[in-house]
């Protein structure tokens, strides 16, 4: 077993491993960022605009909501004339997870009840003040929950860019295999262990958040 | 002749080999229906479980949806592709998309049914435990026909998931809609534009009725004239929809 650890986590491997994780930590730290605020900017769009950008953002929502990711990614990678293939695929996983972003915070401003506009507007505040500093803020506290989750699943989902060659936590481990039959004979209990250390690296940073999402979900069932 | 990426005579190309795009699909919907059927089996059994008043029982279900939950399909799908014959197990892909997708999931259904039998009053159990109903009884009589109101559009929104998610068996060239229409422009005359947008028309078509018929069903449910099984429910659910 010794020997077997020996093998796989050599202190280059190890860093190329880590530089992997980093990628795939990175790419879903700025699809969550980015995402969020078209997710935002859709979600309030498809909810009070009645006109022609309130249609274009519910066609965009339902158009990504209802085809797979991998064909976004392939979209993005294969058609896309500018950006790094790292920038293309990133371009892939954002487009999709604002959609699903826009379907949450909608869910939000939608279960704030309407007077607080009627309020805001006695107060004299303007339709962009109120959601800004009184609707907004509401909205997203109530999303935490689900915001969380979306970013496991992200998180999940960066591991699709293996399909198109980008060196994410997941491509690496799979290259690792491939790599290590150079130098050692390859045996189960090496791709076993390796497939196990990834499943459990995910696995820490996502039940780690989700477990977070379930105390923010009782703390909200409470107030 | 136009070179463009939309341009006529790739059009053509594609409706000359539009039996391999109906092969896809076809496969797409067989793995779609059995993966369902698995996941709806296992997510109704493991709800169960987690509902139960067996510890073990409840250990088991935790255990299962928080794995499958927080590890991306993609390593789990390879690792019965490339993992488990080293043990000497061997799958055709076929059986590893079902498989896979549907062990994914019915993590994912097993949270929805939870939260369904969550959601029924604890007076039910209780009036039905005076009515002299085993634990299992109640369940299957009284308690899971009372959760199939509230659960169908969570259930409905994770039939659509799993169908985007059988794209997963293009990762390990599974013959599904995705990778025969990628293959078949990448072999070929490079029209990736005909092949992406006829895939995501076919892939929206499965989609967009059911995930429509979800929303207007859930938005009815809240407005009908028992919304508190609902409103409770929608509470628990929040979390678990996406996948």
């Amino acid at each position: 077993m010794l020997k077997i650890f020996q093998d796989i986590f050599t202190p280059y491997n190890v860093s190329y491993l880590l530089g992997g994780l980093g990628l795939t930590l990175a790419i879903s730290v700025v699809t969550v960022g980015l995402s969020v605020v078209l997710g935002t900017i859709l979600g309030l769009l498809r909810s009070y605009d009645r006109f022609i950008l309130g249609k274009l953002a519910a066609v965009y929502i339902e158009v990504f909501r209802n085809t797979p990711l991998l064909l976004w990614i392939f979209v993005c990678f294969v058609m896309v004339p500018v950006g790094t293939f790292i920038v293309r695929g990133t371009l892939g996983i954002f487009l999709f997870t604002s959609a699903v972003m826009a379907e949450i915070i909608r869910g939000g401003l939608n279960s704030i009840s309407r007077g607080q506009f009627e309020a805001a507007a006695s107060q004299g505040f303007s339709f962009p003040q109120a959601l800004a500093l009184i609707i907004l803020p509401q909205t997203f506290r109530r999303i935490v929950p689900s915001l969380m989750s979306q970013i496991v699943t992200t998180i999940k989902d960066t591991s699709f860019l293996y399909q198109v060659a980008i060196a994410e936590f997941f491509y690496c481990a799979k290259n690792l295999i491939s790599s290590l039959s150079k130098s050692v004979n390859v045996t189960t209990a090496h791709v076993f262990t390796i497939y196990f250390m990834v499943a459990a690296v995910y696995f820490l940073i996502n039940f780690s958040l989700s477990c977070l999402v379930r105390r923010m979900q009782r703390r909200t069932a409470k107030s | 002749m136009s070179n463009g990426p939309f341009a006529l005579w790739r059009w053509q190309k594609l409706l000359t080999d539009w039996d391999k795009f109906a092969e896809g699909l076809l496969t797409t919907l067989a793995v779609a229906v059995l993966a369902l059927l698995l996941s709806l089996l296992l997510g109704v059994v493991l709800g169960l479980f987690s509902a139960s008043e067996n510890k073990a029982l409840r250990g088991i279900s935790r255990a299962y949806v928080e794995f499958f939950q927080n590890t991306p399909l993609v390593i789990q799908v390879f690792f019965m592709y490339n993992g488990l014959p080293y043990a000497g197990i061997l799958l055709d892909k076929f059986t590893i998309g079902v498989l896979g997708v549907g062990l994914y999931h019915g993590a994912y259904i097993a949270e929805v049914v939870r939260a369904g039998i969550l959601s029924v009053s604890k007076g039910q159990f209780e009036a039905a435990r005076s009515q002299g109903f085993t634990h299992l009884q109640t369940m299957g009589w009284i308690i899971l026909p009372q959760t199939v109101r509230v659960i169908l559009p969570p259930l409905a929104n994770q039939a659509v998931n799993l169908v985007k998610n059988t794209s997963v068996l293009a990762v390990i060239a599974g013959g599904d809609l995705m990778y025969r229409s990628n293959a078949w422009a990448t072999n070929g005359t490079l029209s990736y534009g005909p092949a992406y947008l006829v895939t995501g028309l076919l892939y929206f078509a499965l989609c967009f009725p059911l995930a429509t018929w979800a929303r207007h069903y859930e938005e009815k449910l809240k407005g009908d004239t028992a919304p508190k099984a609902a409103v409770s429910f929608s509470k628990t659910q929040e979390v678990a929809i996406e996948c």
